[in-house]
């Protein structure tokens, strides 16, 4: 290189770089570098797990998957995926698992969204004792460790306050409340009562949905408003009492009895669930809140008094113009509070909730041995969980960016 | 006056009386003896001032003499501590209603603009007269349009406010107020924000206004505006009304010291 340099005349030829200070060269040096370690470490790692198997008589691979679980899962939930002692296999253990996850994952992200969206706007509000409070909230939860607040609702809190089965709180038949949890009848349906409330169900949805297009025209036509949320329940519950008269005989309901020492049959909310639930919730709430709050303080003050000085009351200036310009600074940060929620639900093997480490990296791998299959499905559960909630998320996030800027 | 102000006593110079010259007489606007704090800061002291219904008036003065403030009690951005506001013969106190009420008559331009961002130029015209007034939407979109094409800019409805230069979009601004039928509305040094070529336009949209009979209320330091338009002109130094007179006398013929300080520094261009 060096020669041909110099047969042309210095001017002509741009300066040639040494491949050392190269930037193309050095990243692709890097990248290859950084690649090459990584699978090193990969290689290693599991052929020494593999090896170490090897060693305890333990074959690797996915056989173990039809061999009946030699154990029970404390709790299971009506209607979905249940388990049956000497009959449930290893894969729907991990059903089960990865079931009860998502199931307290996404009730925990409704429950913490609403309440911090709650405790954040009450943060801002102009009333010292309410804003006060709310700070109060968010200082107490976000400053002590999850796990703990998990233990002292489930065993402090929870457990002591609910009566053993023999004392059960009741209401009528309906419902029994003890420390095994909520106890509600569960309908059976027969013959054509199935049918009965599939079509109810699915006329009440159509209603609601006719009702939402007819209320919306009546508000640009006329400006009158209407209780859209009011009369939505209306039509759902009279979906359900028609449904319940028709269908007559064809339904029925299993009430839960106390038989020996507990209460059998009906349809249960585990107070294991419930106690997992309020923890997550009230403790992923206090971080949503400030979310909240720093997205309404973002916005531009000149925005609330644009809209005050139109007429809009405080209410309609949150609704209409603040937060809707506040999500766009809620949502990422609020995208992380619900993948720390869903991977947080994983400290429930402390209160013996049945999610996916519980049964699954727990208990299923304690008996089989199988730790590189089940460790490497249970990583892969979290991370396909964390991939739609964030692509799911971020698709909303677009939608609500700002134009033209 | 009667609250005694004893650190400051000095009186508005009324050169000639300053009566109406457009307004029909009939009171549209009233402060009496206003007084305003932040904290320890009185930022407004003893104001009096009534306004007819008609009336363009202009308010000027140095940064911090609280010209701003003042007309931001008016539709109670901000709250005024002693004294009595009221518009319209509505008073202005705690009453929520009435702060409702008031606001509804009167409209506010901002300095910046404070379009709705996320909200398209229809939309941020329409917003308030469907959720406050009750307004059908087409109805509401219609007197948007009928706004839009006075204001000059019809075609940018379906825009995003990012979308517009700042003449644009504070001539939006505009047209969002009158969007709510207002009885007077009030300008918070509504071309400060913006660049030299397009303080016209926005001018000429509020001298149309002028012309139509707008009860308007307008801190600028454009005295060519104030010289065409204004009824009145009104010199504000420390929180106080110092000269209040026609724009005629108020240029040529200052009366405070204070005055003509100020009018040689911004007129010396």
């Amino acid at each position: 290189m060096d020669d041909s340099q110099q047969q042309q005349p210095a001017a002509l030829q741009p300066p040639k770089i040494p491949w050392r200070r190269d930037p193309a060269v050095r990243a692709l040096f890097f990248q290859g570098a950084l690649i090459a370690a990584l699978l090193w470490a990969i290689v290693t790692v599991a052929g020494n797990t593999a090896r170490n198997m090897e060693e305890r008589g333990i074959k690797i691979g996915l056989h173990f998957f039809d061999d009946v679980a030699p154990f029970s899962i404390p709790l299971d939930f009506f209607p979905f995926w249940s388990f049956t002692l000497g009959e449930s296999l290893y894969w729907e253990v991990f059903v089960i698992g990865v079931q009860n996850t998502i199931i307290i994952s996404v009730f925990g992200i409704i429950g913490a969204t609403a309440l911090g969206f709650f405790v954040g706007v009450l943060r801002l509000s102009p009333n010292w004792l309410v804003a006060k409070f709310a700070a109060a909230y968010i200082e107490a939860f976000r400053n002590t460790p999850l796990l703990l607040q998990l233990l002292f609702w489930n065993f402090a809190v929870f457990l002591p306050l609910a009566p053993p089965p023999r004392q059960s709180w009741t209401l009528g038949e309906s419902f029994i409340l003890n420390k095994a949890g909520l106890y509600l009848p569960n309908p059976v349906l027969t013959g054509i009562g199935t049918v009965i409330f599939t079509v109810s169900a699915v006329a009440a949805i159509a209603a609601i949905i006719a009702m939402r297009k007819w209320a919306k025209k009546r508000q640009e036509e006329t400006g009158k408003p209407f209780p859209l949320f009011f009369a939505s329940l209306a039509v759902l519950i009279a979906a359900a009492v028609l449904a319940l008269l028709f269908a007559g005989e064809q339904v029925s309901f299993e009430y839960a009895e106390l038989k020996g020492l507990n209460y059998r049959g009906g349809a249960r909310l585990p107070l294991i669930a419930f106690a997992l639930w309020f923890g997550l919730t009230a403790y992923t709430a206090a971080f949503i809140a400030e979310n909240v709050r720093g997205g309404i303080v973002a916005v531009a003050k000149g925005q609330s008094e644009a809209a005050r000085s139109l007429g809009l009351h405080h209410g309609a200036t949150l609704k209409l113009v603040v937060i809707p310009q506040a999500m766009r600074v809620i949502i990422p940060p609020t995208i992380s509070q619900f993948l720390n929620l869903t991977k947080n639900s994983s400290l429930a093997v402390a209160i013996g909730y049945p999610e996916v480490v519980n049964v699954w990296a727990g208990i299923s791998l304690n008996q089989t041995g199988q730790s590189l299959v089940i460790m490497a499905m249970t990583i892969g559960v979290y991370w396909v969980l964390s991939l739609l909630t964030s692509a799911a998320l971020n698709y909303y996030n677009t939608r609500v960016q700002l134009r033209g800027r | 006056m009667e609250n005694g102000n004893t650190e400051n006593t000095e009186k508005p110079a009324q050169n000639g009386g300053a009566p109406p010259q457009n307004g029909n007489g009939e009171m549209c606007m009233s402060l009496n003896a206003v007084n305003k704090w932040y904290g320890e800061f009185h930022v407004l002291r003893d104001i009096n001032l009534e306004v007819c219904t008609g009336e363009k008036l202009v308010v000027c003065g140095p940064s911090g003499s609280g010209k701003s403030t003042l007309i931001r009690c008016i539709n109670r951005l901000e709250e005024h501590q002693e004294g009595r506001i009221s518009v319209n013969g509505i008073e202005l106190n705690d009453d929520l209603k009435h702060i409702d009420e008031v606001r509804r008559e009167v409209g506010m331009v901002f300095q910046h603009f404070n379009l709705f961002p996320h909200l398209t130029v229809l939309q941020n015209l329409t917003l308030a007269p469907i959720w406050v007034r009750k307004t059908p939407k087409n109805e509401a979109e219609e007197m948007a349009m009928h706004f839009l094409k006075r204001v000059k800019i019809p075609e940018q409805a379906a825009k995003y406010p990012g979308q517009l230069s700042g003449g644009q979009q504070q001539r939006v601004a505009i047209a969002r107020s009158l969007c709510m039928k207002p009885k007077v509305m009030l300008f918070d040094e509504p071309t400060s924000a913006l660049d030299p070529e397009m303080i016209k336009e926005v001018l000429d949209v509020m001298v149309e206004l002028a012309r139509e009979g707008m009860t308007m209320l307008c801190v600028t330091h454009e005295m060519g505006f104030a010289r065409t338009v204004a009824d009145r002109v009104i010199f504000m130094d420390e929180g106080q009304i110092v000269e209040e007179n026609n724009p005629e006398d108020f240029f040529n013929n200052p009366q405070n010291d204070r005055t003509k300080l100020f009018l040689s520094q911004i007129l010396s261009h």
